[in-house]
């Protein structure tokens, strides 16, 4: 298990680092704006995310999703606005005590176990008994000499999931992780989130599955044409949206 | 002058029997080409590798800078060694005129920036694909480089053995810098314009028919490295 400090204490050798003293949540944001080649991608967003929930990102194609996520990350800058993580701006050390897990597994071409070791020896925890014990975690351990791209499709989200979870993030992104994958690897990976959340991982998810989304999100974030639509708890997002652009979304029906 | 039958007999003789000369010959090629490939690229691919990842103003006026220096003349380069290597030059006291080293060095002066350059374009490819993910995990410059030439190591070694094929073939560089003097700088390309003039044929295509060999055993090594890669997923 990924036990951010029980684990540190159960295993000597392996040294990970727990919580800073500064909070990183909740993280403002503050009319979070990008413009790109002109165009308005990202629109004047206001939104507060608390820490130890399951923030699901939702919201048609081309609504802005991923490039909030990428943006409170600090993987690309903002044309106007600002977010603050625990009232900091973001910076290096704030990303090094977050994690992303892309929608396309990027993997180094080296083999499983090496994978994770590049994590750990990037952050000076080379340690071969925390390796190990992540890879149990996410049910790999019989492929850690394996090349790591002849895994299948879920394997490989998984081998990434162990990378992001290998030095226990207080914030986990998730960019539709599951997209493509079939039911058994999906519950997989939603076990493996869940777990990370027990643990106290801030977990911010985009999906388009809706089932997912109910059976994970505390919160929802929904998303349109750059814009924040909704930002409620799941039930009330699922009972009853207050946006049409929402309703839409979940009847399935074509949200222009 | 030999009639072309006789040449060939002769020459498959030469091969044949290990003739010393020819070994010698056979075997500074390969010393000086594979010493300037090595130094080419500890050079070129550190180089190729801070080009796919920077981001500067003037970059692309860099890459068609490096691009251009892949057509570098190869006799234009052995003068500027020489000009360097000469006796009235700047590193005359050095003297490494007509030496193995002074041809070594035109070597990798002329293979350099193809490693470099061919480098790059490999490196530029796996770097797109892994440059979201190393910003996301804050990954340092000197390890995303490492890191980059330790993943494309199947590629590189395409590019290394390239610029190996380049130097091995290469005549105008070494005979003006080298000399072509016998049992000290004579190497396969510079024997094969001596005894050509000469009208010695045997021992020219003798050369010619392991220069050959070199180049078909390296196309060969790249062609199995880069199957073995495949078949690792390691490409």
């Amino acid at each position: 298990m990924l036990e951010r400090t029980a684990s540190m204490d159960r295993t000597a050798t392996v040294d990970i680092p727990a919580f800073s003293a500064e909070p990183l949540l909740p993280v403002e944001v503050k009319g979070l704006t990008l413009e790109i080649a002109g165009k308005r991608l990202i629109d004047s967003i206001d939104l507060t995310l608390v820490a130890r929930t399951v923030t699901m990102v939702m919201g048609p194609n081309g609504a802005g999703k991923s490039l909030l996520q990428r943006l409170l990350h600090g993987l690309i800058q903002p044309t106007a606005g600002h977010i603050s993580w625990g009232e900091a701006p973001i910076s290096q050390a704030i990303r090094e005590r977050q994690a992303m897990v892309f929608q396309r597994p990027v993997l180094l071409r080296r083999s499983v176990a090496e994978n994770i070791d590049f994590v750990l020896r990037l952050k000076g925890n080379a340690g071969r008994d925390r390796r190990d014990e992540v890879l149990e975690h996410v049910g790999l351990i019989d492929h850690a000499r394996q090349p790591a791209r002849l895994l299948s499709g879920g394997e490989q989200q998984r081998l990434v999931l162990a990378r992001a979870l290998v030095l226990a993030p207080e914030v986990l992104f998730l960019d539709e992780p599951t997209a493509s994958l079939d039911p058994a690897s999906v519950q997989r990976i939603e076990e493996i989130v869940s777990d990370a959340h027990r643990q106290g991982t801030k977990i911010i998810f985009i999906t388009h599955d809706i089932g997912q989304a109910k059976r994970l999100a505390d919160e929802i974030v929904f998303l349109h044409r750059g814009r924040l639509c909704e930002h409620t708890p799941a039930d009330r997002f699922f009972a009853n949206p207050s946006s049409a652009a929402a309703r839409a979304y979940l009847e399935g029906r074509i949200v222009l | 002058m030999q009639d072309f039958g006789e040449a060939i007999h002769l020459s498959l003789q030469l091969v044949v029997s290990g003739d010393p000369n020819l070994l010698e010959i056979i075997l500074l090629s390969l010393q000086v080409s594979l010493i300037a490939m090595a130094i080419s690229c500890l050079i070129g691919f550190p180089l190729g590798a801070l080009l796919a990842i920077s981001r500067f103003p003037g970059r692309g006026g860099v890459l068609v800078v490096v691009n251009a220096l892949m057509g570098l003349p190869p006799v234009v380069v052995g003068l500027i060694v020489y000009l360097h290597l000469s006796r009235a030059g700047p590193l005359g006291w050095l003297g490494l005129l007509y030496t193995p080293m002074a041809m070594i060095i035109a070597q990798s002066i002329l293979i350099t920036p193809i490693i470099a350059a061919l480098s790059r374009q490999v490196l530029e490819d796996l770097h797109n694909e892994y440059a979201e993910q190393f910003r996301s995990l804050c990954v340092p410059m000197h390890t995303m480089i490492g890191a980059l030439i330790w993943d494309a190591r199947y590629g590189l070694l395409t590019v290394a053995l390239a610029g190996f094929g380049r130097a091995v073939a290469e005549v105008g560089a070494v005979i003006v810098v080298g000399g072509n003097i016998d049992h000290l700088t004579r190497v396969m390309t510079t024997a094969i314009a001596l005894e050509t003039s000469k009208g010695d044929l045997a021992l020219a295509l003798a050369l010619g028919v392991v220069l050959l060999a070199i180049a078909l055993s390296v196309n060969a090594l790249v062609m199995a490295l880069r199957l073995t890669a495949e078949r690792y997923a390691y490409a």
